[in-house]
């Protein structure tokens, strides 16, 4: 019997050792941050967004370089900055916005990217897209785009006989239960403002308290708040209007001929999700050889006609093989045409006034 | 055996140890985030924030919600107790099960399902429609929501009204009836106050879930409809805000408590009784 007892005593200690070990854990690590030891690690963790990937690709890299995958998802940004603010460590490479890789810059939680060690996706990103990347990276240093798209209007052209070119549609009441939109801060907040010509990224409290005061006047009208779903209601008949990013427009229309995707005429957010490595990743040397893979045309043309997102590949977009996609205005829109912005970081109290709105227009 | 005391030490070790980790630590913690700012100074803002306008209403939405669902659930469960309680003994097992079934299945994914059944052109609205039955519209909206909470906590109050009423000896009914009591009577003055207990285990096995609910809410609520636990994820998965987060916990555990009380009251009660 005693024995026994002493076991048990010295598990209780030791699992509450272990409590105390893990929770020092998290803020030693800092110190043997960003060497990126080549270690032989054959793991690597990767945080993507929510069906953002040809599956069979995570495969082939594996066969292909013995590492193995974990592969976790996150359904908006801000949901994904928690789980990487609490541990660092706890993932290799990730794929954020644009603003939200400028928070992570400003916060110093991203690598520095040796661009050495990334000559295909030096070569096949396009021009434009780094340039356009200088907007939250400047000077290109934490970042490798993955994605890119607007965000616009996806309607039933059967149950909408207007002319859908303005984001005002979405105040129409004879859509009234019927309409769609993002339930995320920024993506929601943008279409009003967007809609009365102030800046996607303004922080002038009249202007969001009007934007706040329209959106709380057309929950009536909204059949609900959704991210990845929205996708889903428009391709079952479920909607007549929904605020979408391109990239699902092309998806949604090979499901439901009946859907149309436009960019308003006041203008539309411009968005880069890009590849970046945490700066306390453990598997630096596989996070760059996955960079690297995704930025083989080859790969990045399977990724897009899987996920249907825009790539900023060139030499994928040259494979692809439908020549009405590979010109699609949707996938491939002329930016000159429209008025765009980019999202950027608004700093803490920024961030902070967009939740109280949001907290606002939620609990109406 | 050589000494009782030491040996029930030793052997409630693990519990001791899995409750000081997983329940008392966290517990603390949410403790000192709810009474602490950003810079780990005390302060009361954090549980005083529940009086601003945004969080106040999605309480008292959450409150009223969960009530009615609570009450619908103890007018259906209590008479299924009564009929069960009467019926024979193989078919009482067979009705338990019924009942039970459906929690062996996930909670969301049986959420998840209702989603599919309520939608506009979803299962229930088609069968209508074939019908030429007017279709219902209820999904993204208050009502959606309180079927949610009535379907996934029904077992809940049925469980515990069913063990109560049971209990009650059938001679007591049998003396009232003989003393003159009428069937309504019998049911008001000696069925409900003897299975008191267990009416009051229910209730707050149902209420304490579907007040801090905040799956349900987001899935037949369409985002739309922002209960108390709603809020309350949203500052620690969306703002990243503990302390605000941990402060309305805070809040919610005031009403946990006071359920508590009630029910342990009730229970001294019934034991001097």
């Amino acid at each position: 019997m005693k024995g026994y007892q002493r076991v048990l005593s010295t598990l209780v200690l030791a699992s509450v050792a272990c409590v105390f070990a893990l929770g020092g854990c998290g803020s030693n690590t800092s110190g043997s941050a960003g060497t990126g030891e080549a270690s032989a690690s054959k793991e690597l963790v990767v945080f993507n967004w929510a069906e953002y990937i040809d599956p069979e690709v995570i495969t082939e890299f594996e066969e292909e370089t013995g590492i193995t995958v974990v592969y976790e998802e996150f359904s908006t940004n801000e949901i994904m900055y928690p789980l990487l603010a609490q541990d660092p460590s706890a993932y290799d490479v990730l794929c954020p916005s644009d603003y939200m890789i400028s928070k992570l810059i400003e916060q110093d939680m991203l690598l520095e990217l040796d661009m050495e060690k990334l000559p295909t996706a030096r070569e096949q990103i396009g021009e434009q897209y780094w340039k356009e990347s200088e907007g939250f990276d400047p000077g290109n240093k934490y970042s490798v785009p993955y994605c890119w798209g607007t965000v616009g209007i996806l309607y039933n052209t059967t149950m909408v006989d207007d002319v859908v070119d303005s984001w005002s549609i979405l105040w129409d009441e004879k859509y009234a239960g019927q309409i769609y939109m993002q339930d995320s801060v920024r993506d929601l907040l943008m279409v009003p403002l967007m809609m009365k010509g102030y800046s996607i990224n303004t922080l002038n409290e009249n202007e969001l308290e009007e934007a706040t005061q329209m959106l709380i006047d057309q929950k009536p009208l909204v059949q609900g708040y959704f991210i990845d779903q929205v996708r889903d209601k428009m391709i079952g008949g479920e909607g007549a209007l929904g605020v979408i990013y391109s990239g699902e427009a092309i998806f949604t229309q090979r499901e439901n001929p009946d859907l149309e995707y436009v960019i308003p005429k006041e203008g539309t957010n411009v968005w880069i999700d890009s590849w970046v490595i945490s700066k306390e990743a453990k598997n630096v040397e596989n996070a760059y050889a996955w960079i690297e893979f995704m930025s083989r045309p080859e790969i990045a043309v399977r990724n897009f006609e899987y996920i249907t997102y825009s790539t900023p590949n060139e030499g994928a977009r040259e494979l692809i093989e439908d020549e009405d996609i590979k010109n699609s205005e949707i996938a491939f829109p002329d930016l000159s045409k429209y008025k765009l912005e980019t999202f950027l970081y608004l700093g803490e109290e920024g961030d902070k006034l967009y939740n109280d709105y949001w907290m606002r227009i939620k609990s109406e | 055996m050589f000494n009782s005391r030491k040996a029930s030490a030793g052997l409630s070790s693990p519990y001791v140890a899995w409750m000081t980790i997983f329940i008392i630590v966290p517990l603390l913690m949410v403790f000192y985030f709810g009474l602490t700012d950003a810079g780990g100074a005390f302060t009361f803002a954090n549980v005083a924030s529940i009086a601003s306008p945004e969080h106040l209403k999605s309480l008292l939405l959450a409150l009223e919600l969960s009530f009615i669902s609570t009450v619908i659930c103890f007018l259906i469960a209590y008479p299924l107790a009564l009929i069960l309680a009467h019926s024979r003994i193989s078919s009482q097992g067979l009705i338990i099960t019924i009942f039970i079934l459906p929690m062996w299945m996930n909670f969301l994914l049986r959420t998840m399902a209702w989603m599919t059944l309520l939608e506009g052109t979803g299962v229930i609205n088609t069968i209508l429609s074939f019908l030429h039955l007017p279709t219902q519209h209820i999904i993204n909206t208050p009502a959606a929501i309180v079927l949610g909470m009535v379907y996934n906590f029904l077992p809940f109050m049925i469980l515990p009204l069913y063990n109560a009423v049971s209990r009650i000896d059938p001679a007591v009914i049998e003396a009232a009836r003989d003393l003159g009591a009428g069937r309504f009577q019998t049911l008001w003055k000696i069925t409900l106050p003897l299975s008191a207990g267990g009416i009051i285990s229910g209730v707050t096995m149902v209420f304490i879930p579907a007040l801090t609910t905040f799956a349900i809410s987001t899935l037949l609520g369409g985002s739309k409809v922002l209960l108390i636990g709603n809020v309350i994820e949203s500052y620690f998965m969306l703002s990243y805000d503990v302390h605000l987060g941990s402060g309305l916990s805070l809040v919610l555990m005031v009403f946990i408590i006071i359920n508590m009380v009630v029910s342990a009251v009730s229970d001294a009660k019934e034991q001097t009784d």
